[in-house]
């Protein structure tokens, strides 16, 4: 008996030695303010801010390297956490979440071709600029949704990609992936947009898409703060989106769509869509 | 033209082989060995091979349901690993065994990697491994052949290789039966699980897999060829003790192993040189296992442990890329530069 | 019998093809008539694009230059026809793009330009006849459509000592060099003879597969005391890649992402080689070439001499239009060509052949995943690990790519053509390149 406890007691002091040892031997400076920061960072590690991941964007902001208002998932609660832990006032970005700006599907736009190949828009692209003959259309093989690391956006079973609003941080790696550049950032509160990217004339677009903007203008003439007709394309002014939605019932194509009322058939939401982050108005 | 034509990448040209055609010929490639064993050890045998298929089938559709993933049934793997497992277990295995065996093959061995192409080790292996350390007694109750037609009943016996791991233990000499009759191990008129009694039968299967181009002869030859060289080494160092190559090959699941198991492409290296080597481990492994190792059989654990080595293997034996040949010496320039395109 | 070869690649033309029974091989070259309209691309060629420098309302004559060369890798493009300009636009290019072209309309009189004209063998030097391919608008022939006049002129450490004729033409359906090397025997010989003065080389060797037994019978005739050796090669696809040639013919491996002038070897295919003898003996600049229409999906499979700029719809109607519904137009060879929207392009240099297919020829199924059968491995002529390589691609890792050596890969697509899960490897393979070349160009 007396054996065991002397034995055990041995190699737990030879253990206690080396470890101490070791971590003395071993030990890395941190800055504790760094630590913090990571841990008020929500660890998603989704790269939303550009960094990649939670550790080295606390680095980057310790090293004066980035403004401490990037991290769309966290929202206003980690700006404000990390601006205490740093001592500076707390800036916050608008929320943003990303929007496709297209609504022809495979129902409502013609082919090019039959295409048959990898599962991807940007090898799919490569092949004669893509099956779509609308130049600037979705394309519905999903490399957005691949990319995505919260699931937050899908394709349609008519081949169309839609953006899950009440998921979406705004992180903008489906916007980086799209070869035709049809997803873009639009402010959160935002919830009217016109779902078209295409610049062609109106006749080219009625060859090719039944719901695409032929550029008539309309919407400008009844809601001219609101919006913006450039190259046959309209698109809103997200300075007055609030005043778009006017204009809704006027459009011939009906490419202007009101995510807070109907929302793209198939898509995911049940419910109005709740914002991630507030952008920073009071409202209480 | 109006019509829409198709677009693809090139080559627009296929062989025309699908995976599904391939394991297709696997399974009539097993075929002469379910046959024989049917014949061999009567209907338990055809009940096993009933419930292993059945239960890869039920598994795999419940797999797929699962994971919200469409249904994979239609390229005939699971049926392979159903069919592999039953050649596995012996003649008296009960249904739920083999039920149980199916489960884990295809849900642990296959299904919780990703499915098909994602599993580093053989499914049936896996199963037979978990059924034989967990139900040992069933999973080791042999029975001698008792031929459809005859009025034998089931007698329990134990397999060559049982019956000399136990001589050996015993005596450390071989048993005096041992070399009685190879041309019955040919055949496969001895006890042992469903696929691995008859070589002459698994032989078959394996000839034609190589003529349709299934496998390659790779890793049989390696396997056979290893096991035949380390086992003769020992055998002329002390033939009382250690038994002759050809009985190592015509007993056990060896022939069974290096057609249809060590070969199963998934979980074997992919390069030429790499299956090479893969054959020759498990062929030392195989011997080293069955001389001196604990259990009778070695096939199954040496192709799982070289499954494991599977990676390292691919890693280390790529060929090597054209355009670095030394080109006999000479014309050792600076390549040039390809023009700005 | 042991031909010379190369290791890897498949043996295409004892597969189940339907080819057999439509093989062009003994049909005689026919001349397709001028269409009422030309369409030649100024983008015909590897390197940069020619300029055009005609005008809308211009009267062009037969050989006259209408796209001016750029830099050293470029070559002059020429009217194929006499007629009037009648557009400078973009136009449907057989790469699936729109591409700027010079519209012509032929006024059927097929003029040539009083400035085409010999160059006399006296003034043979080989910068002169070098200047004067260049000037003729040769480019490769085999498919690369590489300024023939770039591969004549070798820096001074690098001397060529052999040259290698390319009468291979491993594809199946292609049937346009054979011909040529039947039909146009003396002219090949002569081109040849030209190259050889050009480079100043030792050895001469024409490589043709070994089931044009005529087309190496033939050469055999021709070459006879003129110490050109000829040479039957394994009937084996790719055996038409440059690389490829060079290990079958001399048993050396061009250096990883090298030429082959690196180990002094040269290669012409045999139809630039009659090419640079007509611009040599008779100043025609390279305005036709002969195109295989073939494929189960054309009623009357021909080879046709046809004038650069004719679209290829012309060549569907010379050949009694289409047979049944057509699912895949197929400009190139079947393996490495490119599957086409429509038969508004015209025909280019690099045309070999127009393949017609319905839906049930070419066998189309979903990708599914991949069972580590081996197979691309083993087949790969370059011994790459196509594999690898496109699950690198799918990841988006392209340094990982990049490190697998896809950068060396040619697309000859024999990893796809085994697959059994039916993955598009060479499109994987494709888009690996790119994201490596973007991310290149961005760093």
């Amino acid at each position: 008996m007396l054996n065991a406890i002397v034995g055990l007691g041995q190699i737990g002091l030879v253990a206690a030695i080396a470890l101490g040892w070791a971590a003395k031997r071993f030990a890395i400076d941190v800055d504790e303010r760094e630590q913090a920061i990571c841990a008020a960072l929500p660890g998603a590690n989704c790269g939303g801010c550009g960094f990649p991941g939670c550790a080295s964007y606390a680095s980057a902001i310790i090293s004066g390297a980035a403004p401490i208002n990037l991290c769309r998932l966290g929202g206003s609660a980690v700006v404000e956490n990390i601006a205490d832990i740093m001592g500076v006032k707390a800036e916050l970005q608008a929320a943003q979440i990303a929007v496709v700006l297209c609504q022809g599907d495979n129902s409502k736009t013609t082919l090019k071709y039959r295409y048959c190949g990898l599962h991807d828009c940007n090898a799919a692209n490569q092949l004669a600029d893509g099956p779509k003959l609308c130049p600037s259309g979705c394309l519905g093989l999903g490399s957005c949704v691949a990319v995505c690391a919260f699931a937050a956006i899908s394709i349609s079973a008519q081949g169309l990609a839609q953006v899950n609003r009440s998921r979406c941080t705004g992180c903008g790696k489906c916007v980086a992936i799209c070869p035709r550049h049809v997803i873009r950032l639009a402010p959160a509160a935002a919830t009217t947009h016109v779902l078209c990217s295409s610049h062609d004339k109106g006749g080219v677009v009625r060859s090719y898409c039944q719901v695409g903007c032929i550029g008539c203008g309309l919407c400008r003439k009844t809601v001219p703060e609101a919006f913006i007709v450039d190259k046959f394309l309209a698109r809103i002014d997200y300075a007055h989106a609030d005043l778009a939605a006017a204009a809704i019932a006027i459009c011939p194509n009906g490419c202007i769509v009101d995510f807070s009322k109907n929302f793209p058939a198939g898509s995911r939401l049940s419910s109005p869509p709740s914002l991630v982050a507030d952008d920073g108005k009071d409202q209480h | 033209m109006a019509m829409q034509l198709n677009m693809s990448s090139s080559p627009h040209l296929h062989s025309g082989d699908t995976t599904a055609r391939i394991m297709r010929r696997v399974i009539v490639a097993l075929l002469p060995a379910c046959g024989v064993a049917i014949y061999l050890f009567g209907l338990p045998a055809l009940a096993v091979i009933v419930w292993c298929l059945l239960g890869s089938l039920a598994a795999e559709a419940l797999c797929c349901y699962l994971s919200e993933r469409p249904l994979t049934l239609a390229d005939n793997s699971a049926a392979v690993t159903g069919l592999l497992l039953a050649m596995n277990l012996p003649p008296s295995a009960p249904w739920w065994l083999c039920l149980f065996g199916a489960i884990i093959a295809i849900g642990l061995g296959k299904q919780v990697f990703g499915g098909l192409g994602h599993n580093p080790f053989n499914p049936a292996l896996v199963a037979r491994v978990v059924l034989l350390i967990s139900f040992p007694l069933q999973m080791t109750n042999w029975t001698a052949p008792a031929p459809l037609g005859s009025a034998i009943d089931a007698v329990s016996a134990a397999t060559p290789l049982g019956e000399m791991k136990t001589a050996i233990m015993l005596t450390g000499q071989l048993p005096a039966t041992s070399q009685a009759s190879l041309s019955n191990y040919f055949i496969g008129n001895m006890p042992g699980s469903l696929g691995e009694v008859s070589a002459l039968a698994l032989l078959v299967g394996g000839i034609y897999l190589l003529l349709n181009r299934v496998i390659t002869w790779e890793i049989p030859v390696s396997y056979l060829g290893t096991v035949v060289i380390c086992s003769g080494v020992m055998w002329l160092s002390n033939a009382q003790r250690y038994p002759d190559p050809l009985f190592h090959l015509l007993t056990g699941g060896l022939m069974l192993g290096a057609l249809f198991m060590a070969t199963d492409m998934v979980t074997t290296p992919i390069t030429r040189k790499g299956m090479l080597i893969f054959g020759c481990g498990c062929g030392v492994l195989t011997v080293v296992i069955r001389l001196f190792g604990g259990y009778p059989e070695g096939v199954s654990f040496a192709i799982l442990l070289m499954n494991a080595a599977t990676p390292l293997i691919d890693r280390y034996s790529r060929p090597q890329v054209f355009g670095y040949a030394d080109n006999h010496g000479s014309h050792r320039e600076q390549p040039t530069k390809r023009p700005e395109l | 019998m042991l031909y010379k070869s190369f290791t890897g690649g498949i043996a295409l033309a004892d597969r189940k093809l339907a080819e057999s029974k439509l093989t062009t091989r003994g049909k005689a070259i026919e001349v397709c008539p001028i269409p009422e309209q030309l369409i030649i691309p100024m983008v015909q060629h590897i390197g940069t694009p020619a300029q055009p420098i005609v005008g809308v309302g211009d009267l062009v004559l037969k050989g006259q230059i209408i796209g001016q060369a750029g830099d050293f890798i470029s070559v002059p493009i020429h009217a194929s026809t006499s007629g009037r300009v009648t557009a400078v636009e973009p136009r449907w290019h057989s790469s699936g793009k729109e591409l700027l072209a010079v519209v012509i309309e032929a006024d059927g009189a097929d003029r040539w330009d009083p400035a085409v004209e010999e160059l006399k063998p006296e003034l043979w030097t080989p910068d002169s006849l070098r200047q004067r391919i260049r000037a003729a608008g040769i480019v490769g022939l085999g498919g690369a459509c590489f300024p023939t006049h770039v591969k004549l002129t070798s820096p001074a450490d690098k001397p060529i000592t052999t040259l290698l004729i390319n009468g291979s033409e491993c594809e199946p359906f292609l049937s346009a060099d054979h011909r040529v090397l039947l039909e146009q025997t003396e002219r090949v010989v002569d081109g040849i003879e030209i190259l050889r003065q050009i480079l100043a080389v030792k050895r001469v060797i024409v490589g043709i597969e070994a089931n044009k037994e005529d087309a190496i019978a033939r050469m055999q005739q021709c070459v006879a005391g003129r110490d050109i050796e000829v040479q039957a090669l394994a009937v084996k696809y790719p055996q038409g890649a440059e690389q490829l040639l060079v290990a079958a013919l001399l048993g050396l491996q061009v250096p990883n992402c090298g030429l082959p002038m690196d180990l002094g070897v040269v290669v012409h295919n045999v139809a630039t080689a009659a090419a640079v003898s007509a611009a040599v003996r008779y100043g025609h600049p390279l305005i036709e070439r002969v195109v295989t229409v073939s494929g189960p999906g054309i009623t009357c499979a021909k080879n046709l001499l046809v004038r650069i700029g004719t679209p290829l719809q012309k060549l569907v109607d010379f050949c009694a239009g289409p047979r049944g519904e057509i699912a895949k137009i197929i400009t190139g060879g079947v393996m490495t060509g490119q599957s086409q929207i429509s038969l508004a392009a015209p025909v280019i240099p690099g045309t070999l052949a127009l393949l017609l297919f319905g839906a049930a020829d070419l066998p189309q199924q979903e990708a599914g995943p991949c069972i580590r059968c081996g197979r691309c491995a083993a087949v790969c002529p370059l011994h790459l690990l196509p594999t690898a390589i496109a699950d690198c691609a799918s990841l988006g890792r392209f340094d990982d790519a990049q490190a697998q050596h896809v950068m060396n890969c040619m697309e000859c697509g024999c990893c796809s053509f085994l697959c059994p899960a039916y993955r598009p490897l060479v499109q994987s393979i494709r888009y690996a390149k790119a994201g490596i070349l973007a991310q290149q160009g961005r760093a």
